[in-house]
């Protein structure tokens, strides 16, 4: 037997050289250094938060389901759009994916682990402290914070509650957090692979990730900025974002949005792996067009620095930079068509069948383009003006967020389960699951670019009488869509309690890729040799 | 291929280990204490805040300690191997481009309130209006030693004290090279000479930096509450100086293992990773000392 993983443990476990050998008790998950344990931690606290976030949106549909003032009072409702916001983009979608990195991208580049184990559980265990933070400024006078997930100057800080800095040393920690799992990352990429993965060979997924990751490292820090910016405002009698002094609240959302743009792709980029990692597998064809493919996400990536300011048309930029900032954008629809077409073109001829992690794939591929067109309406400088700040900007943003990076998270939640698990998901109820959430989350979100079009603002406890009968429906659909991911919980569950059939090593016909060569469930320690590439 | 398969069947997949979540729990309680120890300080009330940031502080002294202490030990032991040396000379690298966009953050704010907040404040581009109605005295001019609502102060110059500390600093980024370099040849006691040198010029700029606080403070009305320049001044070799501090301490573990013998030519992450910190310091200071005290 060659030297292996588990022979080269320390002294602490030197009794410890069977293979499959997992700590037991509450130990393994407090003091892991296992890819595997944390990835499903990730996983789950990102699902607790989808929940979370998720009841908050229920309490903004039901306020909003009929215009006046009904349940909330107005100042309640600005929190919930505030840590709604905040929690889905920072606790639910981020960790969610980093969960995915953390358990795929070792198995399949063929790495025994992630290249900083330690950093990693570190990484993940200072989230759940971030949150609690956050949560805690519920129970302070005033209340959490009110300024919406942006946190512009100077609602957040000449106008803020106390809690803002809380909000401000949680945003520091929980960016703390991304830049080491980023950095653990790029590093397991560059440094981890098995003898013959090069970089070209590289999946899609890991191939996303990687550059996602670079994101991460250039722009996280920049919000650290920003955050310790407001908080000098706010307490230590700055003037960054104050005229009266010499700053500029505008000056705020550059630095924001500098940060805020590379985020969306963040969130969106390691989707584009995913799907292409389940459409070639139940089309039964390769991928159309790798390089094309990854080419296309490097230059979305290079782009989104160059595209922030298009959050601002309405900021009295000068024409020039109104410009330079739409065209720029314009531009980004070039390498996302790319993805698009080679994503229809793999299915081209392709053998199909639909399984549930094709199935949220495809709604992916059709609802995010959808997405991805009222984004280029949005990019158009003069009619920005007339949908700024409306519904039309929320049902653009949660079209390329909800139907775009959620359903990619459910759709590689389904297809790498019995890898997980060992057994196959309950095949009825996630289909339960897809139709329910695919049906209402169109009624939820569609109807929104229509009273957004008339002019509804975003972010407002009351609306005019002629947006009742569309924002009924919208919450109709809210409520729809937030209990059918309950039946997501219920299947998950009975995976994590191995309840259903067992699942072959590749449950998959068509599916390519290492984690198909180790059996399900994937042993702790994966690969003790390096596989052959 | 095949010596590429023989380091990586002897890859190290570390012990489970307390100390991140111990760590996890110190910035949690750093975090957490420094938010109310702000929240109380604005409001000068007696609060909990402080007590729970000093918790905090503890707490990551000793993870640090601990983690540090794992870490070198199993070093020593020889359990690591090429592959992780790569591994974290990458992350490391990764950590210093991470702060590198940090201070992007400021230096950004600083170019806009110079090349566009504060001119536009004064009339330019299409701002005429603006000026005439808000504040029509307004003058724009950098530094801004008398900002839109009358705030005045004194610009902070570049010769004497801040030249003198540029040199310290460049000098102590070429000490800690020889310092390397004596390494490389296995010259222990030049290496340990080099280091203490180093460090001593490093502590020495921190002295310097305070006395220049205390001179801003007291002599030229520069504060915090002045404006944007005295902002964008104190935020940047503010921040600065903490990372000279993490240096500083960073180069002393290094001396205290130097001193107790660890390190060769083929074994020297730590070292490395801490010298490198302190070029990527230097560097910031050489950007800083021209665009916010000679420009």
């Amino acid at each position: 037997m060659s030297t292996t993983v588990t022979d080269t443990h320390g002294a602490h476990d030197a009794h410890d050289d069977h293979h499959d050998h997992k700590p037991t008790g509450i130990k393994r998950w407090l003091f892991t250094t296992n890819h595997k344990d944390i990835g499903s931690m990730y996983l789950w606290f990102s699902f607790a938060m989808f929940l979370v976030g998720g009841s908050m949106a229920l309490m903004i549909r039901a306020e909003l389901f009929q215009p006046g003032m009904q349940i909330i009072d107005p100042h309640f409702f600005n929190q919930m759009t505030t840590m709604h916001g905040v929690i889905m983009v920072f606790g639910a979608v981020m960790p969610a994916f980093v969960g995915l990195a953390n358990w795929m991208i070792p198995m399949m580049i063929g790495a025994p682990d992630m290249a900083l184990p330690r950093m990693n559980n570190w990484s993940f265990w200072i989230l759940p402290f971030a949150f609690l933070i956050m949560l805690s400024s519920f129970f302070m006078p005033g209340g959490a914070p009110a300024f919406g997930w942006t946190f512009y100057a100077p609602l957040s800080t000449t106008y803020s509650t106390d809690s803002t800095a809380l909000f401000v040393f949680s945003m520091h920690i929980m960016g703390m957090s991304s830049i080491m799992g980023a950095i653990n990352v790029i590093v397991t990429i560059m440094n981890m692979r098995a003898p013959g993965m090069n970089y070209m060979k590289m999946p899609l997924f890991v191939w996303t990730w990687f550059i996602t990751a670079f994101l991460l490292i250039a722009v996280m820090p920049v919000l650290a900025g920003v955050v310790t910016m407001v908080l000098t405002d706010k307490y230590f009698g700055t003037s960054f974002f104050d005229a009266a002094g010499g700053g500029d609240p505008v000056l705020f959302q550059h630095l924001f949005w500098f940060f805020g743009h590379p985020e969306v792709y963040i969130m969106i980029l390691p989707s584009f792996g995913i799907v292409s990692a389940i459409i070639p597998a139940f089309a039964r064809k390769p991928l159309f067009g790798y390089a094309s493919m990854v080419y296309a996400t490097a230059a979305i990536a290079g782009l989104s620095f160059l595209v922030w300011a298009h959050h601002m048309f309405t900021t009295g930029m000068p024409t020039f930079a109104s410009l330079f900032f739409m065209y720029m954008t314009m531009l980004i629809a070039v390498p996302t068509g790319v993805k698009v077409f080679n994503w229809v073109s793999t299915m081209w001829r392709g053998s199909m069948t639909f399984e549930t992690p094709m199935l949220f794939s495809l709604a992916f591929v059709i609802l995010f383009t959808i997405g991805g067109f009222s984004g280029i309406m949005l990019a158009i400088t003069p009619v920005d003006y007339q949908y700024h700040d409306t519904y039309f900007v929320v049902a653009h943003f949660h079209y390329v967020l909800v139907t775009g990076a959620v359903f990619s998270i459910m759709a590689a939640a389904y297809y790498w389960l019995p890898k997980w698990s060992g057994v196959m998901y309950d095949d009825f109820l996630s289909k339960l699951h897809f139709w329910c959430s695919l049906v209402s989350v169109n009624i939820l979100f569609f109807p929104m670019h229509f009273v957004g079009l008339a002019g509804m603002p975003r972010r407002i406890p009351d609306y005019a009488m002629q947006f009742a009968d569309i924002n009924q429906i919208v919450s109709i659909g809210g409520f729809l869509f937030g209990f059918s991911q309950l039946i997501f919980l219920a299947v998950a569950l009975k995976c994590a309690f191995k309840k259903g059939e067992p699942a072959p090593a590749k449950p998959w016909e068509g599916a390519e890729g290492l984690e198909w060569t180790v059996p399900s469930p994937a042993p702790y320690h994966t690969f003790d040799v390096p596989p052959k590439v | 291929m095949s010596t590429k398969k023989e380091e990586y069947s002897k890859y190290y997949v570390p012990d489970q280990s307390i100390w991140p979540i111990v760590g996890a729990l110190a910035l949690g309680l750093i975090a957490f204490g420094a938010g109310h120890f702000t929240i109380e300080a604005s409001k000068q009330e007696e609060g909990f805040g402080h007590y729970v940031l000093g918790a905090g502080m503890l707490v990551l002294l000793i993870m640090l300690v601990g983690w540090f202490g794992d870490q070198i030990r199993e070093s020593r032991q020889g359990l690591y191997n090429e592959q992780l040396g790569r591994s974290y000379k990458q992350g490391m690298s990764w950590f210093i481009f991470s702060e590198v966009m940090f201070f992007l953050a400021f230096f950004g704010a600083l170019f806009y309130a110079r090349m566009i907040a504060v001119p536009w404040l004064g009339g330019a581009s299409n701002n005429v209006a603006t000026g005439e109605i808000l504040w029509p005295a307004f003058e724009a001019i950098w530094p801004l030693t008398t900002t839109p609502d009358g705030t005045t102060t004194q610009a902070m110059g570049w010769f004497g004290l801040p030249l003198m500390n540029t040199a310290i600093l460049v000098v102590s980024s070429v000490t800690l090279h020889f310092a390397h370099v004596a390494l490389e040849e296995d010259k222990r006691k030049a290496l340990t000479s080099w280091l203490i040198v180093t460090i001593v010029l490093g502590l020495i700029f921190l002295g310097f930096q305070g006395y220049e606080y205390v001179h801003a403070y007291r002599d030229l009305g520069l504060t915090m509450q002045s404006g944007i320049y005295g902002n964008t001044f104190f935020l940047l070799t503010g921040f600065h100086g903490l990372h000279v501090t993490l240096g500083a301490i960073l180069l002393i573990v290094m001396l205290g293992r130097v001193l107790k013998g660890h390190f060769t030519k083929d074994d020297q992450f730590g070292f490395q990773a801490a010298a490198w910190y302190w070029h990527f310091v230097d560097v910031v200071w050489l950007l800083l000392f021209v665009f916010v005290y000679i420009i």
